[in-house]
This record gives C-alpha cells, structure tokens and sequence, in this order.
C-alpha cells in the first residue's frame, strides 16, 4: 500500500508543476498586473487599465466587433459544415466515407500560415483569382479582394473549418437511420426531419463544435492580420500593440483579462443553455 | 435524404456537386501555393513561365533557394528542437495526468480536472502573455532575492518550449486517458496476483497497451508544437521557429521561396498525418 502511495504522488507531482506553474500562476500574475500601474517599487493598485478600455472608444469597438465577428464566423462555419459532415456520414457511399474523412483532415495538418499564404496569392491584386478573371474577360483591371471584412471571415472560417466538421460528423454518425426512416414513413418532410430529429440529436457535437471555433476565432492573430484591412484591428492586435509595440504591460495585461473573461463567459453560456459539462464536450 | 431512401435526381446531384464544391475551397489554397513554387518567375503569381526548381536549389545571388536560405533553415533546425522537446515534455506529463486521474481517487480531483481542461478554452494569445507577464515576474524576484540571472525567463528557446508544452500537455492527457479508460485492469490484477508490482505491472502491462495512443499523441504534439504561431509569438527570443519566421516575410512581401517551404511543410505534415492514422488503425 505504502508504495501505491508513493506512484499516486508520481504521478501527482509533474501534474500539479504544470498546472500550478505554467497554468495558474501566470494567469493570476495576469489579473495583478492588470491591477497595477508602472513596475518595481513605484508600482501601484488602480483600475486605470480598465478604465482606458471604457474610456477610448477605439479600444472597446474593437472588442466588440471582435465578438460579433466570432459569432458570425462561428454561424457561417457552422452552415457550411453541417450539410458536408451530414453527407460524409449518411449519404456518401459508405466506401467513400472513410477516404472523404481523411481527405477532409487533410489540410488541417498543415500550418495556418501556409493556409492563410495560399489564400492570398490566390486573392491578391496580382494573384491567380484575378489573373483568371483577366483573362477570362470577366474583369477589366484587377480587383483588390484582400483586406477587407468579408475577406477576413472567409478566412476565420475556412481555418476554424475542421474543428466543426469533426465534432459534427461523430454526432450525425450515432443517430440510427431508423429514426429517420420512421419519420419519412410517417409523413415528415425534410425541413421536420432536420428540425425535430437530426438537430436535436446533434447538440453536443453542435456545441463543441461552436465552442472550439469561437475560441479559436476570438484568439486568432494571423488571419485578422494579414487578410483583414486596415480598418479591421482585432483585439488581439490590440493585445500585441500593447505589449510589443508600447511596451505597456499593464495594458495589455487588461485586455488579455478582459478577452480571456469574454471567451469563458461565452463558453459557460453555451454549456449552461445545452445543459452540458465541459469533460463532456472535451471528450 | 440517407442512403435508404428514395431522392429526385436533381437533389442527389445538387448535393454532390455542394460538397464537391467545399472540397475545392478546402483544397484551393494548398493547391495554388505547391504549383506555383515551381514557377520559373521572381514573384508568387500568374502567368507561368515554365517549370524552375531554382526556389528549391538555386544558390542564388538572384533568387536564394531554400537549400541555400541560411535564415530559413536556422528557423527550420530551431522548430524541429522546439518540437522535438516539447513532445517528450508532453507525453511524459500528459501520461502522467492519464494514469492520475484514469486510475487514481484523491480529493479534489473534479477541480484538478477542470483546470487540466481549461486551456483547451484559454486562447492562445493569453497563454502567451501570461507565460511572458510569469516568467518576467520570476525572474525579477529571483534577481532581487538571489541576486541571480536567469537567461531563460527572458524570451527565449525554453520559454517557448514551456509556453507551447503548457497547453499541448492537456490534448496528450486527452488520447491517452482516453485509451486508458478502456483497458481491462482484470490484466493489472492478474499480473499483481502473481506477484508483480505496482511499477512491473506499469512497465510490462499498461504502458505497451498504452503506446499506440502515446506514439499518436506524441506526433499531434510534434505538429502543434511545430506550427504554433499564437503563443510563440510572445515568448519567442533572437531564435525565431519557422512559423514566426514565414509570417515577417509574408508580412513584408514575399518571394516563391515561402512557397517552396510551404511545399516541405504540406508534404512532410501530410506524411505525419497518414502515417498517425496507419499507426491508429493498426490498434
């Protein structure tokens, strides 16, 4: 027994290190120096970081339009992944499943940067889109397509794509054909087939699915930044601005509060509303 | 609607040729940026001008191939060693969380749990800066109380390794907890009842049951730690990793030498990606 002890605190200890060095205290550090203003000995306790947040516009519209943008791209993925992860688990030929699967995997191995690069040597001024489009005579001078809104939630959507087609496909996959069927034979047409049956029987999967890429989205640097436009700031720039280009720490420590305050909010929303736990979904 | 029942033609098609379609916009990117890293011109775009290799084996001094691109390269060698290090870190402790909380029972485990979860939804931008705000706060205190200087709590090879191995842990903890929950313990009991112990029974029995999900675990964390964009960028010192590197010369225009390195990075991920499901399937 003394030595069954002895492998529990084994295997308790590096857990712990991680999680108490590497996740908790620094996230703590993250709420006190959000709370401070200067560094060393000259520092003190103020909400004045938050208070900048409130008090410039710039920096709150950004947030929000940060927000609403992830709840868009989330809808959009969502839209777009349903019917693809629907078809890959009930109508494709069941040989073709597995092969449309990892055809679909595929790309998401793949740096976002390499995806993001692809997009704008396809879309750029000079790019192949437009070269296309030159010479196909459907355009008489080149169409700047980057950087611009729409641009930057293809993006957002086309990186965050895999994390809904997943979960989504699982959950289609576990609802027997026999309930479908029962509902074809007695009556129901499509729309009250997806609406009363699929739908609901794809909620968890639904929700992770949601979860995943709003988080992904809301954290994104890469994608608002080089295909979103100049009027496209995301709040993790703001975060960057803060801490590599002001070098205002206490700043920057705020937003970051504030966005990791944002994500949970709307993580917990999501579950609360579905009813489910987070092991749940992770797993 | 599913296999068993009946369609109009006109829907099957419709349907088919929509999920052909998502293929194409999942493929597009991919597709562009390999072709056109042999293109025989000075810039990422159309019009051909006939198939060159010089961006792969050019020694330059007009076009730099990446065989001969020292700064590329370096960024490659310093991704492969972060890489390399964060997935030992990460199968050694996320084993470690697996059997701590598959087959220990201790107080406090659902909150251990909870927080082993959460940063899975702590964006990586803020695992970033929290990792940064940490180690600076540290290092610091270390030099105040010890009068000691410690490189690597500046941004730095190691800290990169910390921030990336941070959250990389919990997905490892994830697969193997997983595969673990299905093991049969009657073949632990057997094995103590003929006079085992607790550490033979580990060696011999669980961890070859265990390996396949740990050799895929550990290939994901090679992957995630090789592409990590979000939490390098605030940890990373004077040793950038390629992603950090790609992303100041796609920022700053960008020459088909970004596409032949994008090549590498689809084809070597591709191989990865296949050979983790071969290895998947086999157990």
């Amino acid at each position: 027994m003394r030595r069954a002890r002895l492998g529990f605190w084994l295997f308790l200890a590096p857990v712990l290190a991680w999680l108490v060095l590497l996740i908790v205290l620094p996230h703590l550090d993250l709420l006190v120096m959000s709370l401070r203003s200067g560094s060393g000995s000259r520092a003190s306790w103020t909400l004045q970081n938050y208070a900048n947040f409130f008090g410039e516009p710039i920096y709150w519209l950004t947030f929000v339009r940060t927000a609403m943008y992830s709840v868009i791209t989330t809808a959009i993925t969502f839209l777009l992944a349903m019917p693809v992860a629907f078809y890959i688990a009930k109508v494709a030929r069941v040989r073709l499943q597995g092969f449309l699967l990892t055809l679909l995997l595929l790309p998401f191995w793949v740096s976002e940067l390499v995806r993001i690069y692809g997009w704008m040597i396809l879309l750029r001024e000079s790019g192949v889109v437009n070269f296309a489009l030159l010479k196909l005579g459907l355009a008489d001078a080149p169409v700047e397509m980057l950087y611009n809104d729409a641009t930057m939630i293809m993006g957002l959507v086309y990186t965050s794509m895999l994390f809904m087609v997943v979960p989504l496909v699982s959950a289609v996959e576990s609802l027997d054909d026999s309930l479908i069927e029962a509902a074809h034979d007695l009556g129901a047409g499509r729309a009250a087939i997806w609406w009363r049956i699929i739908l609901p029987h794809c909620k968890p999967g639904i929700t992770s699915g949601a979860i995943v890429v709003f988080m992904l989205c809301l954290g994104n640097y890469l994608t608002p930044n080089l295909m979103g436009g100049k009027n496209s700031l995301w709040f993790t720039e703001q975060i960057y601005n803060q801490f590599i280009a002001s070098f205002n720490w206490n700043q920057g420590a705020a937003f970051g509060f504030l966005l990791l305050a944002l994500s949970s909010a709307i993580i917990w929303i999501g579950l609360k509303i579905t009813g489910q736990k987070l092991g749940e979904v992770a797993s | 609607m599913i296999r068993t029942l009946p369609n109009s033609r006109a829907y099957s098609w419709s349907y088919a040729a929509f999920v052909v379609l998502y293929f194409v916009f999942l493929f597009a990117p991919l597709a562009v940026t390999c072709v056109l890293a042999f293109n025989d011109s000075n810039f990422p775009s159309l019009p051909w001008y006939g198939f060159s290799l010089d961006w792969f084996a050019s020694p330059g001094p007009e076009r730099v191939g990446i065989l001969h691109d020292a700064q590329n390269l370096r960024a490659i060698w310093t991704s492969f060693q972060t890489a390399f290090w964060v997935s030992i870190m990460t199968v050694v402790v996320g084993t470690c969380a697996a059997f701590l909380f598959e087959q220990e029972n201790f107080p406090l485990k659902g909150a251990l749990y909870f927080l082993m979860l959460a940063p899975l939804v702590i964006p990586g931008v803020i695992l970033g800066i929290s990792q940064l705000l940490a180690a600076n706060t540290a290092g610091f205190f270390i030099e105040d109380t010890f009068g000691l200087d410690v490189p690597f709590l500046r941004p730095s090879f190691w800290l990169v390794v910390l921030g990336q191995f941070s959250f990389i842990t919990t997905f490892v903890t994830l697969v193997v907890s997983a595969r673990l929950r299905k093991f049969d313990r009657t073949l632990e009991e057997a094995a103590l009842n003929l006079g085992a112990n607790r550490w033979q029974v580990i060696r011999h029995i669980t961890l070859p049951y265990l390996r396949p999900a740990i050799v895929g675990a550990g290939t994901v964390a090679f992957l995630m730690s090789f592409e990590n964009f979000n939490t390098t960028l605030f940890l990373v010192g004077s040793e950038p990793t390629l992603p950090i590197n790609l992303y100041l010369q796609v920022r700053d225009g960008s020459t088909p030498v970004i596409n032949a390195i994008s090549l590498l990075l689809i084809v070597g991920s591709s191989i990865l990606a296949v050979a983790n499901l071969w290895v998947s399937r086999k157990a």
